[in-house]
Parts: structure tokens; sequence; C-alpha cells
């Protein structure tokens, strides 16, 4: 059991929580992600590593709250269990030597590529760093983002805050007003990591992408979460999920992730009848 | 005056017709009365052949004369003595290569049914015992398990009745291996294997879920910042292989591990269950071991109409226990021969349609004496399905192999060891399938057992 030390709304489907998982704090890194079941009964799901504090021995993680399991997660609290929290898993991205990024994140993506900016940073690359989201009221992780690049592009679907347009519009812009990215990151929607490596593609800058396919395990014993890259079945949990953004069969990811499109609603619908039913008892 | 009936007493076990249709055990069990009768088959010969049949050599006449008096848990501590799951063996065993091929009963007529007097004492044991088992006297020496499946928790157990104080690691959420994720409900009940795990834990054996070695903690870790004397490894061969084939990866195609772990360790057969699984119609399983069958009852447990077998070779290839496949012929599973698959066609919405196979004859024998398939020019056909299941084998992952220092595998990853289990690096011992490729479950606890005897020399040779 694995307790919830913090619990934060990042906006208004979207969480923070800091959870005491010593040995999974000691060893994380940016990259690398975690297997959480919510109780005895609950499925196992993949969430990303948002940062870790190694020597209080905390592991935060950012969920967007999507489905079923996503729901009965956000209803735990400050103080209450998780029943399993397995990790690190993965491999840990690779940003050795990099003296010049771009960090594309997308949405509850920045969660992820927030870590990975900040540790550039650390190591002393100059980062830019585009975010995007829906609208304003989507927006997260503003003030860390800023503390960590040298550049960072905020942009809004509708304008609603910082410019409006798409993460690929900014980047063009940068790419062509001069800027020589050793590699540009990027992590969100499989949209959105599609089209910034068909973008990067032309300019022949080297992009990786952060792959979220479904997974159970997350230890490379059920191929659930099977890719293809560069024409050849890649395990994402094992082999990734960080991968060569021009070489991944966008378009095969995005059909497999839809394999369980109307249990998953139905098991959303399900679990807030339950939480409804039981706020009802309560008031 | 023994029982000279050259028939084993059958066991009673669920209609094909019904228990396709649920995940409730098929085999029923013997009662006290047909344990006892049978028990009075055994003739007590002098040189006891069948314990030379089983990998763990237990003690058989001893506790089927304690069975034949009806003394049912002094017959418990007799097995109890040298195996750790008996109520798993007794189920999943091939005793037909093991024990009972080596029974003299079994020259003239039937052998003795050892695996289901085995099954009856253990079950007896865990529904009537409270006595908590003796703990050995602790003798200080601490040893790190890692993988919680049979060779794992036979090795934990014939250490901790050494008196060593045994932590097992296991990355999943259950502990078990195969026996939790792999075989199904209807085989092996999960409530047996959580009371076998519960008499290890009696024991003193600690189990440490959720804890993936080579991520977590290492095996260097564990025996320099932990202090375990030494390390099993125990860790299977769960990386599912693929034929790479076009259509491979679309929606409806799983890894027989994929599809059975959300079956059993998930539940998903539940109607309940959190975790999802895709209820086909019809389903193609390709392979033809121990796991296509299990996979294949699920499928047609799950409800669909139609479920195949799809293998390479002919019927007497089988790599499957004779048993599995007469019940999978009971159960209405269809048995495509000599096939092999080379397409996987797709249907609407990313999901399988069909699978182009060809048809296969078989050959001259190649290295390891089968006869090899080769292709039937011309011979492409298609069998309609909307779900494959890949059951072509496993191999071991490279998690351990890739984060412990100097320990020497084969090219296809298995951990190379001597007989004792003796891995390349000092203290350190492998056993199962890490180490054989994916094999049998007895097998499995067999090597556990060498290698906690090996290790209970090593450790206190060290201290001399």
């Amino acid at each position: 059991m694995y307790k919830i030390i913090e619990k934060r709304e990042l906006n208004p489907t979207v969480t923070l929580m800091v959870v005491d998982a010593p040995l999974v704090a000691k060893k994380a890194e940016p990259g690398q992600f975690i297997i959480l079941r919510v109780d005895e009964e609950g499925e196992r799901i993949p969430l990303t590593v948002a940062d870790f504090d190694r020597e209080r021995g905390t592991v935060t993680i950012i969920f967007q709250i999507v489905g079923g399991t996503t729901e009965r997660l956000n209803h735990l609290n400050e103080g209450e269990y998780i029943h399993d929290f397995v990790g690190p898993l993965g491999e840990p991205s690779h940003v050795d030597g990099l003296k010049k990024v771009a960090v594309i994140g997308g949405g509850v993506g920045c969660a992820i590529a927030y870590p990975v900016a900040k540790k550039l940073h650390q190591q002393g690359a100059e980062v830019h760093s585009v975010v995007g989201f829906r609208n304003k009221d989507l927006v997260i992780l503003e003030k860390e983002f800023s503390a960590v690049s040298d550049v960072l592009k905020m942009m809004t679907d509708d304008g609603s805050y910082g410019e409006k347009g798409l993460v690929t519009d900014a980047l063009k812009a940068l790419i062509e007003a001069g800027n020589a990215y050793d590699e540009v990151i990027a992590i969100g929607p499989v949209v959105m990591m599609k089209f910034v490596s068909l973008l990067t593609k032309q300019y022949g800058i080297k992009t990786v992408v952060s792959m979220n396919p479904i997974m159970i395990d997350g230890t490379g014993m059920c191929g659930c979460c099977r890719l293809t890259v560069a024409g050849k079945t890649k395990f994402a949990c094992v082999d990734g999920p960080d991968f060569d953004g021009h070489e991944v069969d966008y378009d095969e990811i995005l059909k497999r992730a839809s394999t369980y499109k109307e249990f998953e609603k139905r098991e959303r619908e399900a679990a807030c009848n339950l939480f409804k039913k039981a706020d009802g008892l309560q008031n | 005056m023994p029982n000279m009936s050259l028939k084993k007493n059958p066991m009673p076990s669920q209609e094909p017709g019904v228990r396709n249709k649920n995940f409730k055990e098929v085999a029923l069990g013997y009662t006290a009365e047909t344990a006892v009768d049978e028990a009075q088959r055994c003739l007590h010969c002098k040189n006891k052949p069948c314990i030379g049949g089983c990998p763990v050599k237990i003690h058989i006449p001893d506790f089927i004369a304690k069975v034949a008096a009806g003394e049912f848990e002094e017959a418990y501590q007799i097995i109890q003595q040298t195996s750790s799951l008996p109520a798993v063996c007794g189920r999943v065993c091939p005793q037909e290569t093991q024990c009972e091929s080596k029974c003299v009963r079994g020259i003239k007529g039937e052998p003795v049914a050892i695996g289901r007097l085995e099954r009856f004492v253990a079950d007896w044991h865990n529904a009537h015992s409270c006595d908590l088992p003796l703990k050995a006297e602790a003798n200080g020496h601490k040893v790190a398990v890692v993988g919680s499946g049979p060779a794992g928790l036979t090795c934990a157990g014939d250490l901790a009745k050494r008196g060593y104080d045994v932590t097992v690691f296991e990355a999943l959420h259950l502990a078990g291996g195969v026996l939790v994720y792999g075989i199904p409900e209807f085989r092996l009940p999960k409530s047996i294997v959580e009371k076998e795990i519960d008499n290890l834990k009696a024991l003193g054996v600690k189990v440490e879920t959720n804890m993936v070695i080579g991520r977590v903690l290492s095996v260097d870790e564990l025996m320099d910042e932990y202090g375990f004397e030494s390390v099993f490894i125990g860790s299977g061969a769960g990386l599912p292989r693929f034929m790479n084939i076009p259509g491979e990866n679309l929606k409806s195609v799983y890894s027989a591990n994929e599809f059975l772990t959300r079956v059993n360790l998930m539940k998903a057969y539940k109607e309940d269950s959190r975790t999802p699984v895709l209820h086909a119609k019809k389903v193609a399983v390709v392979g033809g071991g121990n796991v296509a069958m299990d996979a294949a009852r699920c499928a047609k447990r799950l409800g669909a109409e139609e479920v195949y077998i799809v293998y390479r070779r002919g019927e007497h290839e089988l790599p499957a226990r004779a048993e599995e496949v007469e019940h999978a012929k009971e159960e209405g599973i269809i048995f495509k021969f000599l096939t092999n698959p080379t397409e996987i066609l797709e249907g609407e919405g990313g999901m399988v349609r069909g699978m182009t196979c060809v048809e296969m004859e078989l050959g001259e024998p190649d290295a390891s004496g089968r006869r090899r398939p080769v292709e039937k020019p011309d011979s492409a056909f298609t069998i309609e399905c909307d779900c494959v299941i890949m059951a072509i084998g496993t191999s071991p992952n490279p998690l351990i192999k890739n984060t412990t220092h100097g320990l020497e595998t084969q090219k296809w990853g298995g951990i190379i060891t001597d007989e004792h289990g003796l891995t390349s690096r000092e203290g350190v011992y492998a056993g199962g399938d890490a180490v054989t490729g994916a094999a049998t479950v007895i097998l499995a606890m067999g090597a556990g057992k060498t290698a906690a005897e090996a290790i209970d020399e090593y450790i206190r040779g060290k201290q001399n």
C-alpha cells in the first residue's frame, strides 16, 4: 500500500498526486513510468513519473480523469492509499550530451515533458519549451516549465491564453527563426506527436516521442503495448516508451488505442454512478 | 488385501457442455472413500520406481499407505517433507510421464492415480487442518528469491524448512507466477494457489510483491546492500514470441500471455471486472502446447462460438498434455493440424476478419528429432475469425540478464548454470524456465529444489 502524501487539482480534469514510494523514488529517472492499481479489484494502468524526491522518498504522478480507473484514483484523498504502485519501468529518456533542445508538450503530456525539460536544464542545455492546451482552463505546469526553459511558448487552440495555434506552429516559427536544435522531444496526444514528427522530418531534426499504448504488466511479458518502429515490432514498456519519432507507425498506434473504447465508456459511467450514489448518501 | 482393479478410480468432473460455459474447476476431486479405495491399489513394491519418476522425490508409497489407513493429515505431512505445492502438482503435473509412468500397476492395467491422491491429500489438509506448520529454527542466513513462480516458491519453501530467512521478490501484484496469470481457474483455482502460498508464509517465507528486480533493485544490490548471501533467480520465460507475419499488430490479436493475464490474473472473465478483454465470436489460437489449449478453452468460456487450434505439425506432435487435448476436444475446440498462418487480415476498424493459412506436410526430422513441417505449394486458404491468439512460445525476459554484472546467458537468453543451478556468479543460482526456456511446472519445481540444496551447501561451506 502506497500513501498519498499530497493531492492537488491542476485543472478541472487533471490531478497531481505525491505518493510515498521510496524504492521507486530512489531509482526513477525522467521518461520512466509506474503501473498502479487503485484497489484490490482495480486494473493496472501506466502513468509517467512526473517528478521524484529521492530524499523524501516520494514520486509525483499527474493524471487526466478519462475513465473509470482515473475517476476512482481521483476520489482518493491525502492520507489514503493506492493499492499497488510498481516502478520505475521503461528506459529513461536519453538526454546526455544534448546542448540545445526543443521540448514539446501537449495537454497532460506536459506532465511527462516537464521532468525531461528539467533534467536538460539541470545539465546545462538550452531548453526551448513549447506547450499546448485546448484552452486557458486546461493550462498546467506553466510556472514549472518557465523555471527550466530559456524560451517558453504557450499555445492554446482557441487563443484564450498565450498564442493562438498549435504547438507545430510555434515549433515551425522557432526553427525558421534560425534555432538549430540537437533534438526535438515531443510528448502529448499521438496525433500531436505525429504532426511534430512530420514537421521536423522536413528539417532533418532528430525527434524523440514518448509512446503511451495500452499496457498491463509493464514488464515485457505480454506484448499488449507493442508498436511498429522502423518496420519492427517493439514493446513500449521495455524498449521504450521513447522512440525515434520519424520511425513510428502512428496510425497503427491510434487504431490499437481504441480496442476497448466501448468497455472504457461503460466503466467510466459505472464509476461515476458509484460516486454519485455515495455522494447522495452522504448529503 | 490390495484393491486389484485394473482401472483407476475415475475422477468426477463437470460435463463438457456445462463446463465450457463457466470458469469453475473441471475436475472435482476424489471423495475420502474413493481416495482410500484408490490408495489400496498401491502394492508397496520393494524398489518404489514411482519415486524415481517424481522430480521432487515425494515418498509416494508412504503417503499412499497413510491414505489407505484413512490418516490423511499424516499423509500430508509426508508429502510436505519434499514438496511445497502438492495441491498445485496434484493438478497440473503430467503424471503420465512422471511418477505414474513408473508405477508397477501400470504394466498391466492403469497405474495408481498418484496425482489424484496427492491432490486429495493436499485439499483435505487445506480444508481441515488449522495447525500452523512448525517453523524451522532460524539459522541467521538470508537468501533472496527472484520470482514467485513454481521454481521460486519451491526453492523458498525448501530453504525456509532448513531455517533460512527467505524473501521472495515478485514483479506482479500477486505471487504465483504462471500459476496465477497463466494456468486458468478451471484447471487450477486461484484460491488453491493462494492457500499454498499462505502455507509457505506460515513457514516464515516473506513475499514482496510489486518488486521488478532489474528495475527497482538489482541482483547486485540485493547482495551488496541488503545482505542476502545468495540469490535464486526463478524469473521464468515470460517474453512472448510473435510470428512476424503481416497483420500481427491488429487490434484483436493477442499474445497468449496477454490474453491469459487479462483473463486469469485480472479476472476479466467476470462480468464486473475492471480489466477488459474482447469476447470474440470466432477465435484462432496459433500453437499446440498447453498454453494454446488454455487460451482456446478460455476463449470458448468467454462465449466464442468457434475456437480453432491452428498447429503446423500433426496431432501426434502436439506438445500439450494428452489430457488437455482430450478436454479441449470434449469442450468443442476445433483442431486444424498441419496448418500454418501466413497473414492476419484486417477487417472493420482495425479488427481481425480472418487469417490466411497454408497447408503443411511433415518432411525429414530436424535437429530436435521432430519432423520438419514443409509448406504445400498453392494450398493457401482463409480461416474466418475475429480474434487471433499467438501461443507459439516465450523466451526469458532480458531484464535480469541486462542488469546483473557477469551473469552469463545463452544466445537465446537462458541463464547458464551447472547441474546444481549455479550461475557464472558466485552465490547466484537460477532454475526453471529462466534457465531452460518455457518448460513445465514440475521441472521448474525440481530445479528450485536442486538449487535450494546447492544454496544450503554453499552457505554452510562459507562458514567453515
